[in-house]
């Protein structure tokens, strides 16, 4: 019981961590940037639902959706007024702008809406005035925030690999992904590619934050910080540029967290998941769904 | 190149501001500066806040009254100590003559070797570690410190025989949760409680609790010591009540706050019970006037933090009077009188009445035990 | 190619200028009264910053890889030299030489944390690299809040981790206690110690890219297929370039931690890592001098904005990304450009008439 109880959290923490790294392993596949502001997208997003939901008392598909059209128009703007410029610059100098949009969003999220949490509604997801179901004569409690999570998490994936793969622009994708110069002489539109990356990364971001917060109920400026340095570590450890590698990269990492806190030690936990991560890119030192790249002089 | 010519203006801009600053003409001072730093940006953000908006409406308090003046400036720290000493050392060059310390301990034990090296009077109204009083003449607290917090805890639950099992749940990278639970764990083995389960989360880690609850219920914990800030703890109640285990939550003055989370389901902490100097639903006079203010001020309800520096600018103000002390004496003079008042004076605030203060610089008030019902505090004894 | 190695010299030289002048002027300053105490206590963490710039632009300008993990070895530094100054501050009475060996002894474990890293580490390329320093960077992070380590009357040290060493006797002293770090630390770094670091490390740099290592290594930076092909043991001088750097980083984390009266292991996290990454990246891969200035300036900047009061970081996240669109924008390049053809024009014109 103990073991499907931690796999069940595992996954429950997993999900949330690659529905984040979907949306970095857009963004840092095709555009090549580590957008360190991708994880304070995603608090944007929590906290306009927050407001939509708790201070409007609109419907929750009301308060997605309005969060999801905000970070949309909050990435392209991010995206034009601080990446943009500096499409000629080398990947690294773009880290620095990304750094400089992630303290601007934090502080500006404190300054409008104070430090102090808001706790997150946790009624989103409840049926019939439950929040969740229970398997093993109520041995077992699963809740149906974990549920929509995973669910939305592999309907996400799913679409995203279909866009990529199948569609006009969605190729143009991974043709930018591949060689810049060489999907420009193809006539494919290089900027507005990156661009339209950048809106369909923040669109996942605020289903991200929503997700999150539901799960975890606590919003604060930073609430999407760590979280951000996780999903980056898993959406790396998955395989950079691989949208399934992302979301096995977040859900490996969730269950070993959890694996390591309910077996090995609550007090070391990062040290052992980071150091059992390591010795996974040991083996496997292109992450778990990455190519192999070719190697020319 | 333009790199460095772009770092180069930069510089210049700065060295600009820089003697902007410096080139202040000497006037005759009509107030006495107050000088505080605390985390006022980054994750810690809520403390330093409260701090700072409560400390100035007591000055505003007492500036109304028309007696002696005060004037306060507090400096971001985001609870780093490195940080700390520059904001310290920025309100220095500003003219402060008593230092309201830092809001956090780390921060707090590295301005005060500071202060006690230039010889600034300090009353912290928040950094409870031992560090920051001890070793030094000039650091004084306005909160108890972290081991009177873990031994009330565990001598209130053995009084009171809240628990049988014991599980503890901690911030392993956080100073004040651990040493809460130090001194909890040495008291708790001297009275004989049975802690089964010692669980640990970080910075990292503060997101899901399961595996430490399941580790509590599956070895029949009754009762959970919590020594920590309100909003991990409030994730913590909240995803046990998801897992239907309920035991007997248990807190110190960090859990302060729980009620006070925006869209906060209230439901969830009934029953908590925490030790904490202040009640912010109490009806006594002047915390409701203090609360009143606060709310219309900053649209939210004062916490302990918030409490506690309110009443170290009072502590602070009638001890300048009880002195008779004069805006022109220096840091080092008012250090000399603060010291003396200090140590001698009783004060009555909202954190509690007849405070006290030791050579060392612990203050006398004892906890209170409250508990939680219909989503407010209810004094236990 | 005499030339281009005596343009070198030249810009090497600016540097070492460039510390010297900037360390007698403030000198001067202070002598002088004239510079306001926020500024004077930024002396030493600038130093700091910028000795660890420099040591991150030896692995990510000169050797090629990105490391995420850089406080680390800071961390390393910081709690073996603030803990070799605790034991032997009866020994050592003279605070500059305890401070000496306090570094060196920093130095030395950080350089023994980075072989032992540099190993697995330095097997993995590009991204995937970077997420591992990453990870140990949060590793070593981990571990120092767990550790405690105590010293017994007679000398000897106790570790433990996670619990504090049971076999502890009575009136033994705790030297690392935990996640609260080490308190009641003795202030002996000095400014003038950083000065002399910023000196050593850029001699070491400037020295070793000089020499037949430093060549080695760039080549492995430019071509590693090619550079193997030549002969060039990878493995040897990716190691000597990482651990080099590891070790100057771990000195800088000694300076850093003895200048405050308290140290604890939640300062050494990834944010730092991050913010010395933006000095190297600002200043200029490979570019040293480029370095100390963007360590300097992004370390004053945020205290230079406290008259902003609530919006200091606001307004500091601002100017970081207006100084990286001014420095790499094309339209302001172009500006820029212009500017300097015309002041050259303009010499050549002077030059002209002074025939």
């Amino acid at each position: 019981m103990t073991f499907l109880s931690s796999l069940i959290s595992g996954i429950s923490l997993g999900s949330v961590y690659a529905i984040i790294a979907l949306g970095y392993t857009m963004v840092y596949g095709i555009a090549k940037m580590l957008n360190f502001a991708h994880g304070d997208v995603i608090m944007v997003g929590a906290y306009v639902c927050y407001f939509a939901f708790n201070s409007f008392g609109l419907p929750w598909y009301i308060g997605v959706l309005l969060s999801m059209i905000i970070c949309t128009i909050l990435g392209v703007v991010i995206e034009k007024l601080a990446y943009k410029p500096l499409r000629a610059a080398a990947s690294l100098a773009v880290l620095i702008t990304a750094i400089g949009v992630s303290y601007f969003l934090q502080n500006a999220a404190l300054l409008l809406w104070s430090s102090s949490p808001k706790s997150f509604p946790q009624k989103f997801f409840n049926i019939g005035g439950k929040s969740g179901f229970t398997i093993f004569d109520g041995k077992l409690e699963i809740s149906y925030t974990i549920l929509v999570t995973i669910i939305c998490c592999v309907v996400i994936m799913i679409a995203l690999t279909l866009f990529t793969e199948k569609t006009k622009l969605g190729k143009a994708m991974r043709a930018v992904s591949e060689n810049k110069e060489a999907a420009q002489l193809m006539g494919i539109n290089v900027n507005r590619t990156i661009s339209i990356t950048f809106a369909i990364g923040s669109g996942l971001a605020a289903i991200a934050g929503v997700l999150l917060c539901s799960a975890y109920p606590i919003l604060q400026p930073t609430t999407g910080s760590m979280p951000g340095i996780k999903a980056f570590t898993a959406a790396v450890f998955g395989g950079i540029g691989s949208i399934p590698g992302a979301f096995l990269g977040g859900l490996l990492l969730g269950i070993l967290e959890s694996f390591t806190k309910f077996y090995l030690s609550t007090q070391l936990a990062d040290a052992i998941v980071f150091g059992i991560l390591i010795v996974m890119l040991l083996i496997k030192p292109t992450g778990l769904l990455g190519k192999k790249i070719m190697e020319k002089v | 190149m333009k790199k460095i010519l772009a770092l180069i203006i930069a510089v210049v801009m700065m060295v600009a501001c820089f003697t902007a600053c410096g080139g202040q003409a000497e006037t005759e001072a009509t107030a006495f500066k107050i000088g505080g730093t605390g985390p006022l940006t980054g994750p810690a953000a809520i403390y330093g806040n409260a701090v700072k908006n409560a400390a100035e409406i007591a000055v505003e308090e007492i500036n109304a009254k028309g007696g002696i003046q005060l004037e306060l400036k507090y400096e971001d720290d985001a609870h780093d100590a490195e940080k700390a000493v520059s904001a310290y050392n920025s309100l220095k060059d500003w003219g402060m003559q008593i230092f309201l310390g830092s809001v956090t301990s780390k921060p707090c034990e590295a301005t005060v070797a500071e202060a006690a090296n230039d010889n600034y009077f300090l009353l912290t109204p928040s950094a409870s570690s031992t560090a920051v009083i001890k070793d030094n003449d000039v650091g004084f607290q306005m909160c108890f410190t972290d081991p009177n917090q873990g031994s009330a805890s565990a001598q209130y639950i053995s009084d009171k025989g809240l628990g049988k099992k014991i599980a503890v749940i901690y911030k392993s990278d956080d100073v004040y949760s651990t040493g809460v639970l130090e001194t909890f764990k040495a008291k708790a083995a001297e009275l004989k409680l049975q802690i089964v389960s010692e669980t640990a989360f970080a910075d990292g880690t503060d997101t899901d609790f399961t595996a430490q609850l399941k580790d509590a219920q599956d070895k029949g914990a009754d009762l959970v010591f919590l020594p920590m800030y309100y909003t991990p703890a409030y994730l913590i109640i909240s995803q046990a009540n998801q897992m239907g285990y309920a035991p007997t939550w248990f807190g110190v003055d960090g859990m302060d706050g729980v009620l006070t989370i925006e869209g906060a389901d209230t439901s969830l902490v009934e029953g908590v019970m925490l030790l904490t100097p202040f009640n912010a639903d109490s009806t006594d006079e002047k915390t409701a006037a203090f609360v009143k203010k606060y709310q219309e001020k900053f649209g939210e309800v004062p916490n302990q933090f918030a409490a506690d520096a309110y009443d170290c600018v009072y502590a602070i103000a009638q001890a300048l009077e009880n002195a008779k002390a004069t805006y022109d004496m220096d840091n080092v003079k008012l250090l000399e009188v603060l010291k003396e008042q200090f140590t001698s004076m009783k004060f009555d605030g909202l954190t509690g009445d007849g405070m006290t203060w030791d050579t060392d610089g612990a203050v006398t008030k004892s906890p209170k035990g409250m508990i939680i019902k219909d989503a407010a505090y209810v004094g236990l004894d | 190619m005499k030339k281009l190695l005596r343009k070198d010299n030249i810009k090497n030289l600016s540097s070492y200028i460039l510390v010297i002048v900037a360390f007698v002027v403030c000198q001067i300053l202070i002598g002088a009264k004239a510079m306001p105490s926020m500024y004077q206590s930024l002396l030493i963490p600038v130093c700091v910053y910028i000795v660890m710039a420099l040591s991150l632009n030896l692995t990510v300008g000169i050797l090629g890889e990105l490391s995420l993990g850089h406080a680390g070895f800071m961390s390393v530094g910081a709690f073996t030299g603030v803990a070799i100054a605790l034991a032997l501050k009866e020994v050592i009475t003279a605070t500059w030489l305890l401070l000496a060996v306090a570094m060196v002894c920093g130095a030395i474990m950080a350089a023994i944390f980075g072989v032992i890293i540099g190993i697995p580490v330095l097997r993995l390329k590009g991204d995937y690299l970077a997420i591992v320093t990453l990870a140990f960077g949060e590793i070593i992070k981990s571990l120092f809040t767990n550790l405690y380590m105590g010293i017994d009357p007679e000398g000897g040290f106790h570790i433990g981790l996670i619990t504090k060493p049971e076999d502890l006797v009575e009136g033994s002293k705790m030297l690392i206690n935990g996640s609260i770090g080490i308190s009641g630390v003795q202030k002996i770094s000095t400014f003038t110690a950083g000065f002399i670091l910023i000196i050593i490390s850029l001699i070491i740099i400037f020295n070793t890219v000089k020499s037949r290592t430093g060549r080695a290594i760039m080549a492995i930076r430019d071509n590693r297929i090619a550079a193997e092909c030549v002969g060039i043991n990878i493995t040897k001088y990716k190691m000597t370039a990482f651990v080099l750097s590891a070790a100057i980083a771990g000195a800088a984390g000694a300076l850093y931690s003895l200048n405050y009266s308290t140290i604890s292991a939640t300062k050494f996290d990834f944010n730092t890592s991050i913010l010395i990454l933006v000095f190297v990246v600002l200043g200029g891969q490979g570019n040293m001098i480029g370095s100390i200035i963007a360590a300097a300036v992004l370390t004053i900047l945020p205290e230079a904005l406290r008259q902003f009061a609530d919006y200091r970081m606001l307004v500091y996240a601002i100017v970081l990304i207006l100084i990286m669109l001014a420095t790499n924008n094309p339209t302001l390049k172009m500006f820029f450009d212009k500017i300097k053809k015309a002041i050259r024009f303009k010499k050549k014109e002077e030059a002209k008439e002074d025939m």
